[in-house]
């Protein structure tokens, strides 16, 4: 017990760097790195902000070792290193937005929200995306209709009901080889299906909402099954103390619980599917007119119609730009509404 | 509204491994009995057979004998859910539901079963249940904030009170106190020398003085040892088994000497 026996040292106060200084060093740095940008051939921005970015991190922390020691360096080391690896993945991110807004908002209005493509040629300013947006709202939501009843069940069958087992295990890894289908096989075996049972001349909706909804499942009953697994088993526990049937504690308890969480999962399964392509192009195909009915007849789709306008070149470029703004406006509304729904339904007022 | 219920061989298992071995006893109606023992002997386990609250592990079996009011609680054509009916169960952690109200974390019995009853009358349940939890005062003005907004001592009240709002004969209560403070659980042992008018209570605890204090009996479980089945050693009114018992062991037991 000697080391009882000598006296603590007092906590020594160190000196700190003031708040400004990393943001001073930062303009510091850039600045020298315009300059070796410079001295290296031609200066171009890249190469400033590359620069600048090493000479900063090399920067900061020798300051910081120099004046607040060897442990503050290293936080300040870390601290910058993971600041800039988060601003790596932004940039993607934002320009991503800012290109589609950019181009998008080209031909983007409200008449071209509610203007189909009858009747539009080549060079042609005219012309919209109503067509498209039925389509998209037909057959997202028709597969919609079958994958997420179909997902939460799977999802709650495997969590609640299923014992260990060949068969749960068989489920399991039939949902992940689902999960890894290609899309364009989805689209064959929607194509080839409806070939077989309704005959080679059949198109409509109805058969890309069956190829998406074969991509989503899996999906849905993945990020379900995550959310169930999550309800702690003291809840339903509880429930069944109470004399509370098995069923009715899924339904009231579990899923009850878990509900906020499994509406963001779903949302993000509905994003999956929205803006696929080619299972539709095997399937749905395009038109330019309206078609209000799902189950005869092409259908536009806004995928495909973005790809059909860009393939045009031309001034349809314009309008597949707008039709990618017009997809990321709806599943932006998704996003919203998924979280205005996870946010009445989650639980509160726990601190 | 209190039963007795007579337990006789009981072997419990999970899967192949067998918990507890061979329990035969009587818990008396109106009555408290402690259940006592080291850790890892077998008496939650053995406490959640008696509402059937065993057999939703996966695996987990019961052999043997309890029977309550003439009839075998393990009999053929028993449903478990009639049997969790009638004998509630408050858990060691304080489990309100996340997504209740205070009030509807009372009323969960009656809401989670699809019952309807008119307005006035699930008021008067809320009442009652929380003025017999002794909760009532602290939750009258709020009974429309979330369950879990309650400090750790209440929420178990608030779990007692969601266990006798739907009029069991029996509760069981296994290491109710064992999160809380003291003076939490002061309230809860005055709660259960109130309530014993009306239910059987069981109580598996790790405190002596506890065990003391509030039961009328007290059944003394223990192992052998690692992967033995747990045994009842004895039972027997409380103030025999804490003066006086016949078992070497439940004396070493309650004298503090191992365990
Ligand atoms: N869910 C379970 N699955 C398998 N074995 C369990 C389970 N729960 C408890 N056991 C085992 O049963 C025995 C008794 O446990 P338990 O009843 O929790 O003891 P106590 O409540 O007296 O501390 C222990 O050996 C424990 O490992
Ligand atoms: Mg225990």
């Amino acid at each position: 017990m000697t080391a009882v026996s000598v006296p603590p040292k007092p906590v020594r106060r160190r000196r700190r760097l003031p708040a400004y200084a990393p943001w001073a060093v930062l303009a510091g740095a850039l600045g020298v790195g315009a300059l070796l940008s410079l001295l290296s051939g031609t200066f171009t921005f890249t190469g400033a902000l590359l620069f600048g970015a090493l000479v900063h991190v090399v920067a900061i922390t020798t300051l910081s070792a120099v004046v607040e020691g060897r442990r503050w360096a290293t936080d300040r080391l870390a601290t910058t290193l993971v600041t800039a690896a988060f601003v790596l993945a932004a940039i993607p991110l934002v320009s991503l937005v800012v290109l589609v807004l950019r181009f998008g908002m080209e031909r983007f209005s409200w008449t071209f929200l509610n203007d189909d493509m009858v009747g539009i040629f080549g060079a042609s300013v005219e012309g919209g995306v109503f067509h498209a947006i039925i389509g998209t709202l037909w057959v997202t939501g028709l597969c919609s209709l079958v994958a997420i009843p179909l997902g939460i069940l799977t999802a709650v069958y495997l969590v609640e009901y299923a014992r260990p087992g060949p068969l749960k295990r068989a489920i399991t890894v039939l949902v992940d080889v689902m999960t890894g289908i290609p899309s364009i096989v989805a689209g064959l075996f929607a194509a080839t299906l409806f070939m077989v049972v309704v005959g080679p001349q059949y198109k409509a909706g109805v058969m890309g909402a069956v190829a998406l909804a074969l991509l989503m499942t899996p999906v849905v009953v993945r990020s379900v099954e995550e959310m169930l697994r999550l309800v702690p088993n003291e809840l339903r526990e509880a429930a069944y103390a109470l004399g509370v049937p098995k069923w009715l504690t899924v339904v009231k308890v579990v899923l009850r619980t878990a509900i906020a969480g499994i509406t963001t999962g779903v949302m993000i399964a509905i994003a999956r599917v929205i803006g696929e392509t080619a299972p539709l192009l095997l399937t749905v195909g395009i038109v330019a007119n309206v078609n209000w009915n799902a189950f005869d007849g092409r259908i536009a789709t806004l995928p495909v119609y973005v790809f059909r306008q860009y393939a045009q070149g031309g001034a349809s470029v314009d309008r597949a730009w707008a039709g990618a703004l017009t997809l990321i406006l709806i599943v932006m509304l998704l996003n919203l509404v998924a979280r205005l729904v996870s946010r009445y339904f989650s639980p509160k007022g726990a601190r | 509204m209190s039963k007795r219920i007579d337990v006789s061989d009981l072997d419990v298992y999970y899967g192949d491994f067998l918990a507890v071995e061979g329990v035969t006893m009587t818990i008396e109606a109106r009555s408290i009995t402690a259940l006592i023992g080291p850790s890892g002997c077998g008496k939650s386990t053995f406490l959640r057979t008696l509402n059937r609250m065993h057999e939703v592990i996966p695996g987990a079996r019961v052999e043997g004998k309890a029977v309550m009011d003439g009839v075998d609680l393990y009999g053929k054509h028993v449903d478990p859910v009639e049997v969790r009916r009638q004998i509630g169960m408050v858990f060691q952690r304080p489990n309100p539901f996340p997504t209740m109200s205070i009030a509807d974390n009372v009323l969960a019995g009656v809401k989670l079963n699809n019952r309807r009853l008119p307005r006035s009358e699930q008021e008067e349940i809320v009442e009652r249940a929380l003025t017999g939890a002794n909760l009532w005062n602290e939750v009258k003005d709020r009974l429309n904030r979330p369950g879990s907004s309650l400090s750790g001592g209440q929420q178990q009240r608030l779990c007692i009170a969601r266990a006798i709002a739907v009029r069991p004969q029996v509760l069981l209560m296994d290491e109710p106190c064992s999160a809380l403070d003291p003076i939490s659980t002061l309230a809860i042992e005055d709660l259960m020398n109130e309530l014993k008018d009306d239910y059987t209570i069981v109580i598996v605890t790790h405190n002596m003085q506890q065990a003391a204090r509030v039961s009328d009996r007290t059944g003394f479980f223990n192992i052998a040892g690692t992967g033995k089945p747990g045994r009842l050693i004895e039972i027997d009114d409380t103030s025999v088994m804490f003066s006086s018992p016949s078992q070497k062991a439940t004396e070493d037991y309650i004298s503090g000497r191992f365990g």
